[in-house]
């Protein structure tokens, strides 16, 4: 009803998505649009673009060399949605769970890295993963003891500590996604649990289901749309991460928005890096697709 | 209840605590096999704790709870033989009536073949026969009450509990329900444990009634004693309508009682309350025990008086208000002493009301064994 009556008050509904959609219009879509007709241009010279009808850019944008790169950069944002997924739901379970006192801060906690520019984070967390970090003096005092264990009881002692090389590869590009995209995950996910009606988890219980049948019949399938907004939320994001395998990654885990950039800036090839810009744009409209489609064949059921 | 039979469920001495506050306080109750059993309460006195003890979703601080005579103490909800109906009944929405229904059942590992012949004696039970594919959103608040029931019935646990059952309906389906709950239960021979606030569904429905206040039990009765011979004030308020007068004990032998309240006059009874003499009572006197007489065609308030019959009490007002509720009108009279007093008054014929108007002087009077003397 309510959304009936506001539908019919056309004037006013206009006069307050105007502004946004003006503001969309003139900064999202008016130079995406330049973006996509450089996409079928060529280079002329150091600054100029032709744009000349070609599809030879994105002949090359899918190019083994490249599609390898945009497989693998999926396959790296899948791994770290599932990461998030498992990671994220049981501190979602415990938020929703958690008592009204405690709660907020547990919520609060979950957000405050949000506050914190990402640069910053992640540099931090370099420090932390870093050669001489804590995570590797914290793995070669725990070494040390157990070798120091070892020869209490009249065994050798271990060999020397090592420090295990946990930046500049595809584990940090990894690790570091999952610790920037964590709280997308766990945000749905707890808006999704909290509003679940407790006492659904309740009746599970009392019809003689332990925890865990609960949790896979009763609570999982309940908060399908929220871990499906998680999925989406985390996923497309990770997809496009620029940064984090730029500063953690290694030589061979550049992902495909290392290379668009490397287009724009080192290449100078503006008609290439929009055609890989725009494959990958692609695929994430085909990700909100399939979702939008299970979604209605969800209500048909 | 002199049955024979051990108390399927024995409450010892059970407390409750949530931080300071004792929700349950010392609550001892035993509820026999094959009862219709009503814990009825004001909001937020501990009844709905107390069934949620039963079922096993919270912890007793102290004391103890017995299910057919087994300690409850260590044992989760889903081991527990008795199940549940929730106020928000709870039915899955994911799930069809017959996989909700089916759900304990698949759980418990019964067969397919004597599980969809129990899902569908279940919905039968419950008259939802040809609902199975039905989701939940498609059905009415009542309907999925059904499906609440006929998915714990299924279980054919020892003991049913119902949190606020009829909460949520409308009047007229929670009238027909308190029926079908009343019949199911006669049919199904379960006992049933419900918690409600609605004294009008505690008194059509239980074979017993335990009013809860404060976190204790605060009379254990029949519902017709419940009404009739409530223990204290709690009781004879909150268990229908009731007027309640301050008075002291003046009398009292064997045979008769004589309470004196400033608001009312002295009140007589024809039975003794064996309570000490002169002390401060309380006298309930139900709105529809009284009769009440308008002063008009030539009859005075005395003349009234004198018709009244042999023994019983009397008392003048003037009528200060009034509200017809169709099968009665209820009148608010004030007393010569300035306090108010409720009575209430079938409407016999068609043209009752119309005898009474504002400000007219009436007359009432009453049994002698009609008021209650209350000693708390």
């Amino acid at each position: 009803m309510a959304e009936q009556d506001w539908k019919q008050q056309k004037r006013p509904f206009a006069a307050v998505s105007l502004t946004p959609l003006f503001w969309t219009l003139l900064f999202f879509v008016i130079p995406m649009a330049f973006v996509w007709f450089y996409s079928f241009g060529r280079n002329v010279g150091l600054t100029d673009i032709d744009i000349v009808g070609t599809l030879d850019n994105y002949k090359r944008a899918t190019e083994w060399l490249y599609l390898s790169i945009f497989l693998k950069s999926l396959a790296v944002a899948a791994l770290v949605t599932l990461i998030c997924l498992i990671v994220g739901f049981p501190v979602a379970m415990a938020i929703t769970f958690a008592s009204e006192k405690w709660r907020p801060w547990l919520l609060l906690g979950i957000m405050l890295p949000f506050w914190t520019n990402l640069l910053i984070r992640t540099y931090a967390l370099m420090i932390v993963m870093g050669q001489q970090g804590y995570a590797n003096k914290g793995l070669e005092a725990l070494w040390g003891g157990a070798s120091w264990l070892k020869t209490l009881v009249g065994l050798q002692p271990m060999e020397t500590w090592e420090p295990l090389p946990l930046l500049y590869n595809n584990f940090a590009v990894v690790v570091g996604l999952v610790y920037v995209h964590l709280p997308f995950m766990v945000l749905p996910l707890y808006s999704a649990l909290d509003r679940l009606d407790k006492s659904l988890i309740e009746a599970s219980l009392d019809l003689g289901a332990g925890h865990l049948k609960t949790l896979f019949k009763v609570v999982v399938p309940l908060a399908a749309p929220g871990i499906i907004a998680g999925v989406m939320i985390t996923l497309i994001p990770a997809l496009g991460a620029y940064l984090t395998p730029d500063l953690m990654g290694g030589t061979d885990s550049q992902m495909i928005a290392n290379v668009i950039e490397r287009q724009f800036k080192r290449a100078n090839d503006w008609p290439f890096g929009a055609a890989l810009s725009f494959l990958l744009i692609y695929a994430m409209f085909a990700l909100i697709a399939l979702q939008g489609m299970r979604k209605k064949t969800g209500e048909v059921k | 209840m002199t049955d024979s039979k051990q108390p399927i469920i024995q409450i010892r001495n059970v407390t409750k605590r949530f931080g300071k506050v004792a929700a349950v306080d010392n609550v001892s109750l035993d509820i026999m096999a094959g009862e219709f059993f009503v814990l009825l309460g004001p909001s937020g006195c501990g009844k709905t704790t107390l069934l949620r003890m039963i079922a096993g979703f919270e912890v007793p601080t102290e004391g103890q709870i017995l299910i057919d005579g087994q300690d409850m103490s260590r044992v989760p909800p889903n081991k527990r033989p008795v199940n549940m109906v929730f106020q928000s009944y709870a039915v899955f929405p994911h799930m069809s009536v017959a996989d909700n229904v089916a759900y304990g059942l698949k759980i418990a590992g019964v067969g397919r073949g004597e599980r969809e012949d129990r899902v569908k004696e279940a919905l039968d039970l419950v008259k939802l026969g040809g609902f199975e594919s039905r989701m939940p959103d498609q059905m009415s608040g009542g309907q999925r009450q059904r499906v609440a029931l006929a998915r714990s019935l299924v279980m054919r646990p020892k003991v049913l509990l119902l949190d606020e059952p009829l909460s949520a309906l409308d009047a007229k389906l929670r009238a027909q329900m308190q029926f079908e709950l009343s019949d199911l239960q006669d049919e199904v021979g379960i006992t049933f444990i419900t918690v409600t606030h609605d004294q009008d569904e505690a008194l059509s429905m239980a074979s017993r009634i335990a009013v809860i206040n404060k976190g204790e039990v605060s009379q254990l009765a029949t519902p017709s004693d419940l009404y009739e011979f409530p223990a204290n004030r709690f009781v004879a308020d909150f268990v229908g309508s009731v007027n309640i007068f301050e008075g002291k004990l003046i009398i009292d032998e064997p045979d008769k009682a004589a309470v004196d309240c400033p608001g009312l006059g002295k009140v007589y009874l024809n039975h003794g309350v064996t309570g000490p003499h002169g002390a401060d009572v309380w006298v309930a006197l139900r709105p529809e025990k009284m009769y009440l007489h308008v002063q008009g065609a030539g009859k005075t308030v005395e003349a009234a008086a004198k018709d009244a019959p042999e023994g019983h009490n009397f008392a003048r007002g003037v009528i200060k208000g009034m509200s017809y509720l169709g099968d009665i009108t209820l009148f608010e009279i004030q007393l010569e002493s300035g306090a108010m007093i409720r009575v209430s008054r079938p409407n016999l014929s068609r043209h009752d009301q119309e005898d009474f108007t504002w400000d007219d002087k009436v007359s009432m009077h009453w049994r002698a064994d009609s008021p209650v003397v209350l000693l708390g």
